[in-house]
């Protein structure tokens, strides 16, 4: 199994060309719209899926891990490059004692069901007209920045 | 206007779309789907302090994941604004549950009762918004991903540790709605 030191942040290549950011731009905007669309967005959708009272959250979010692990298993198979001519290469993320996963995990599981909301949804909300979900954004970024603080502490 | 523009998807179609996100971002430029870690570049970028976390070059690593960002700020005022506005259409069994919670307005896609301005200084208001952001933020920089980059990324992988991360989301969730959600209101 391919390991990569830098497991934090994937960081391949080099910062790309203005029409490379481009395409990241009109990519992040159909995933708003699909995001929106999809009403995964919604807090009263993320309450129906906690209270086990619709299939609908399950469906989507199963329906994409198996449509994305195709495509992984798939770009694997025939180690396809990317347009920018690497050689396509996912990082493993390391296990360590795995209390990251789960305390960190539980954590944001707490915040995202109060919030109705994970990160890109807390951002497309903003786009749909939620305003105070500015405060919820500066806050997710007053808890990242107290996890670096705190992050030499804490049991990975 | 074509109704797949103007209503909501049907689960079957936004999952799959949701899931292209993946090779897409893969085959354009090698990078690995995952929203949280904006808001570590983002904290990079305006307050790095001496935090050894956040002193990396976040331009190169994340300029392209924050123009994304960008992206779904726009995407989802574009989408808001098509075809007339409509209820969220949840079960009934939810509505019942949320009614008898104390939310009755029940238009738009987050309750009116609990994000508003006005309310940030309310129990309900500062929990659900203050709080709720920041175990947002420390969660998702701790478990290094959230439900793009563990659920949908990690677990389309097979990676063991995303695998934890999505029982701890789960488990997270399931507590906020049982033992808080209920002493909020």
């Amino acid at each position: 199994m391919a390991t990569t030191k830098n497991i934090e942040i994937h960081a391949p290549g080099q910062t790309e060309g203005k029409l490379g950011l481009l395409a990241y731009l009109f990519l992040g905007v159909a995933f708003g719209i699909v995001l929106t669309k999809s009403e995964v967005i919604s807090w009263f959708r993320i309450q129906e899926m906690f209270r086990f009272q619709s299939f609908r959250m399950y469906g989507i979010i199963g329906t994409a891990i198996a449509t994305a692990a195709i495509s992984v298993a798939l770009i694997k198979q025939f180690q396809l490059k990317a347009i920018s001519g690497e050689i396509i290469s996912i990082p493993e993320k390391e296990l360590g004692h795995g209390i990251r996963y789960a305390v960190g995990g539980t954590i944001f599981g707490v915040g995202w069901a109060l919030t109705g909301a994970c990160p890109g949804p807390l951002f497309a909300l903003i786009g749909n007209g939620v305003s105070v979900m500015v405060v919820a954004v500066l806050s997710a970024l007053v808890g990242t920045w107290t996890y670096g603080l705190l992050k030499p502490r804490l049991p990975r | 206007m074509a109704t797949w523009l103007s209503g909501s998807w049907q689960w079957y179609l936004a999952g799959p779309v949701i899931g292209l996100f993946v090779p897409a971002l893969l085959i354009i430029g090698n990078k690995v789907f995952g929203v949280s870690s904006n808001l570590r570049h983002l904290c990079s970028a305006f307050v790095p302090g001496r935090l050894e976390y956040l002193r990396y070059d976040w331009k190169k690593t994340g300029l392209w994941n924050l123009v994304f960002l960008i992206g779904i700020v726009i995407g989802g005022f574009r989408a808001a604004h098509w075809g007339a506005p409509h209820d969220i259409a949840i079960s009934a069994e939810t509505k019942a549950s949320l009614t008898k919670l104390g939310i009755h307005d029940f238009s738009g896609v987050a309750p009116h009762e609990i994000f508003n301005w006005h309310d940030l200084i309310t129990l309900r208001g500062f929990v659900s918004v203050i709080v709720g952001g920041f175990l947002v933020g420390f969660g998702t920089a701790y478990a290094g991903g959230c439900t793009s980059g563990h659920a949908i990324s990690g677990l389309a992988n097979f990676e063991l540790p995303s695998l934890i991360a999505v029982f701890g989301f789960f488990a997270g969730g399931l507590a906020a709605t049982y033992l808080i959600l209920p002493h909020l209101f």
